[in-house]
C-alpha cells in the first residue's frame, strides 16, 4: 500500500486530459517568461548587488543595465497575463481543487518518503502525488509574491498599500530576490524530476492521450 | 568509371575535389540541423543571452516599442494624489551617496553671480531667473527616499520651491505634455506634466538645510520622489515647456522615459 500516493481514494472525478492544451501552452509560455525574467533580473541585480556576490555576466540577459531592464519590463507582461490565464482556467475548470487538494504535511512526508525509496508510482500522470501538489502550489504562490514584490520595486509610490504590506521598498528587494532564488531551486528540482520520468516531458509537449483510458480503470 | 578515369587521366586532386563537392552539402546540412536543434535547448537559449540577441536590430526595436508602451501605462497609473512616504530626520542616509555619469570631482562648478535660469517654450513669462528670486518664493522641505534605477535607495532631505508654484508663476501652459531640462553637466532629461505638477516635485535649492552643494547639483536640482534618480536633473540651467518629446541622456540610450516609482 505504501507504494500508492496517500490521497488516491479522495479523488472523486478528473477532467478528461491530464495535460490539456491550455495547460501545455501556458506552461511553456511561463517557462519562457521565467527564463527571461530571471536572466535579465540577474543583470539588474549586478548593477547594485544586494548581497555579497554578483552573477556571471555570461549567464545574464540584456548586455547592460538598460537592456536588461527593457527585457525585464517586457517579459513581465507575458509572465503576468499568461499567469492570469493559467489561474483562470485552473480555477474555472475545477482543476485546481481536483488536482492540488487535499494536500497536507502528513501526506507530503508520506509521499516524499515513498519517493526517496523509489516506491512512488508515476503510472498515472493525471494524478499528482502530495509532493507534486505542494511543489506546484508553492511555485504558484512564489510567482505571485515575485510579481507583488516586483510591483513594489517598480512603482513603490503608486502601489503604496502593497509597499506597506511587504514591509517597504528595501524589504521588497529582499523578498523579490529570495522568491527568485526559490523559483530557480524549484526549476532545478523540476528538471531533475523530468529527467527521471521523461514521459512527463512528452505529456507536457504533446498531451497525454492515454489518460482517458486510465480513468475508466 | 573506367572511361571517365581515362579521359581525366586519373587526376587524383580533381577526384577528391569532386567528391568533396558531393559530400559537402550533406555535411553542411547536418551541422545546420544540429545547430537548430541545439538552439532549441535551454543551453541554446542561454547562449543567446550573452549579447547576440540584444544586438539584433528588430529585437531592439520591439523592446523600445514596449518601453514606450510602458511609458503610457505608467502615465495612466500615475495618481497625482499619491504621495511618496516621508521620513524622520534620524533616517537620513549619511553620507548621502553621490551618483552621476562622471566622478564626484568632475561635478561642474556654477558661479552664483553670473547664473541665470533660462525659461523657454510654452510659458507666458520667458525672462531669466536669478537664484535670489527663487529663494524669495515660498519654500518647502521634505525628507524622501531617492530610488536609483540600479536598485539601491537612500533617504535625503531637500528644500526649495514647489515646482508647480514655479510653473504657475511663469505662466506655463500646464496642458502641455512635457517639461524639459538642460544642465551644466551636459545632462538633459524631460518629464511628463502630471509629475511636474505633483505636490512633492521640488525645484530643490537646499540639501539637509544648507545651500545645495556642488556634488548634489548646485545651483538647483529637480527633486521628484515619484521618479527614479536619473529623472532628477542636477545643475539645471534651462527649463522648457513643450509638446514635443525630447528624451534624455540615459533615456536616449535605453532607460525607460517615464521612469516613475
Amino acid at each position: 500500500m505504501s507504494a500508492l500516493p496517500a490521497s488516491t481514494s479522495v479523488i472523486p472525478h478528473r477532467p478528461a486530459a491530464s495535460h490539456p492544451r491550455w495547460l501545455r501552452l501556458t506552461h511553456w509560455l511561463n517557462a519562457l517568461a521565467v527564463l527571461v525574467m530571471v536572466t535579465s533580473g540577474w543583470r539588474i541585480y549586478n548593477a547594485s548587488p544586494l548581497y555579497d556576490f554578483s552573477f556571471p555576466s555570461s549567464i545574464t540577459l540584456g548586455g547592460w543595465l538598460g537592456g536588461a531592464l527593457q527585457w525585464h519590463f517586457a517579459a513581465m507582461w507575458l509572465l503576468v497575463f499568461n499567469g492570469l490565464i493559467y489561474l483562470t482556467f485552473n480555477i474555472a475548470s475545477g482543476r485546481l481543487w481536483q488536482r492540488f487538494f487535499p494536500v497536507g504535511p502528513k501526506g507530503v512526508l508520506h509521499d516524499l518518503w515513498a519517493a526517496l525509496r523509489g516506491r512512488l508510482s508515476h503510472a498515472d500522470l493525471a494524478h499528482y502525488n502530495q509532493v507534486q501538489r505542494a511543489a506546484y502550489l508553492f511555485v504558484m504562490v512564489d510567482i505571485i509574491l515575485l510579481v507583488a514584490s516586483g510591483l513594489v520595486l517598480w512603482k513603490s509610490v503608486q502601489f503604496g498599500l502593497l509597499r506597506e504590506l511587504l514591509g517597504g521598498y528595501e524589504t521588497a528587494r529582499h523578498v523579490h530576490f529570495i522568491c527568485m532564488a526559490l523559483l530557480v531551486a524549484f526549476v532545478a528540482v523540476h528538471l531533475v524530476m523530468v529527467a527521471l520520468v521523461p514521459r512527463t516531458l512528452r505529456a507536457m509537449v504533446l498531451g497525454n492521450k492515454d489518460s482517458g483510458n486510465k480513468e475508466s480503470v | 568509371m573506367k572511361t571517365r578515369d581515362k579521359s581525366t587521366g586519373l587526376d587524383e586532386p580533381t577526384i577528391l575535389l569532386e567528391a568533396r563537392k558531393l559530400i559537402a552539402p550533406r555535411i553542411e546540412d547536418r551541422s545546420r540541423r544540429d545547430f537548430l536543434l541545439r538552439s532549441l535547448t535551454l543551453g541554446g537559449v542561454a547562449m543567446l543571452s550573452g549579447c547576440s540577441l540584444s544586438d539584433n536590430e528588430s529585437v531592439d526595436t520591439a523592446l523600445s516599442a514596449i518601453s514606450r508602451f510602458n511609458d503610457r501605462v505608467q502615465g495612466w497609473l500615475f495618481n497625482p494624489n499619491a504621495m511618496a512616504p516621508t521620513y524622520p530626520q534620524s533616517m537620513i542616509t549619511r553620507p548621502f551617496p553621490f551618483n552621476a555619469f562622471y566622478s564626484e570631482d568632475e561635478a561642474p562648478t556654477v558661479e552664483e553671480e553670473s547664473y541665470r535660469l533660462e525659461v523657454t517654450g510654452l510659458v507666458a513669462d520667458k525672462r531669466s531667473w536669478r537664484l535670489d528670486e527663487l529663494r524669495a518664493m515660498a519654500q518647502t522641505e521634505q525628507i524622501t527616499r531617492h530610488i536609483c534605477v540600479e536598485g539601491w535607495s537612500a533617504i535625503g532631505r531637500w528644500g526649495g520651491v514647489r515646482f508647480s508654484d514655479f510653473l504657475r508663476r511663469v505662466g506655463a501652459d500646464t496642458d502641455a505634455k512635457y517639461v524639459g531640462f538642460k544642465c551644466a553637466d551636459d545632462y538633459y532629461t524631460s518629464i511628463d506634466m502630471a509629475t511636474a505638477l505633483h505636490a512633492q516635485t521640488l525645484l530643490a535649492l537646499t540639501y539637509d538645510g544648507a545651500t545645495l552643494p556642488r556634488q548634489y547639483g548646485f545651483p538647483m536640482k529637480l527633486r521628484m520622489p515619484t521618479k527614479l534618480g536619473y529623472k532628477n536633473p542636477k545643475h539645471i540651467q534651462a527649463i522648457f515647456v513643450s509638446n514635443t518629446y525630447s528624451g534624455g541622456y540615459w533615456e536616449d540610450q535605453g532607460y525607460n522615459w517615464f521612469g516613475g516609482s
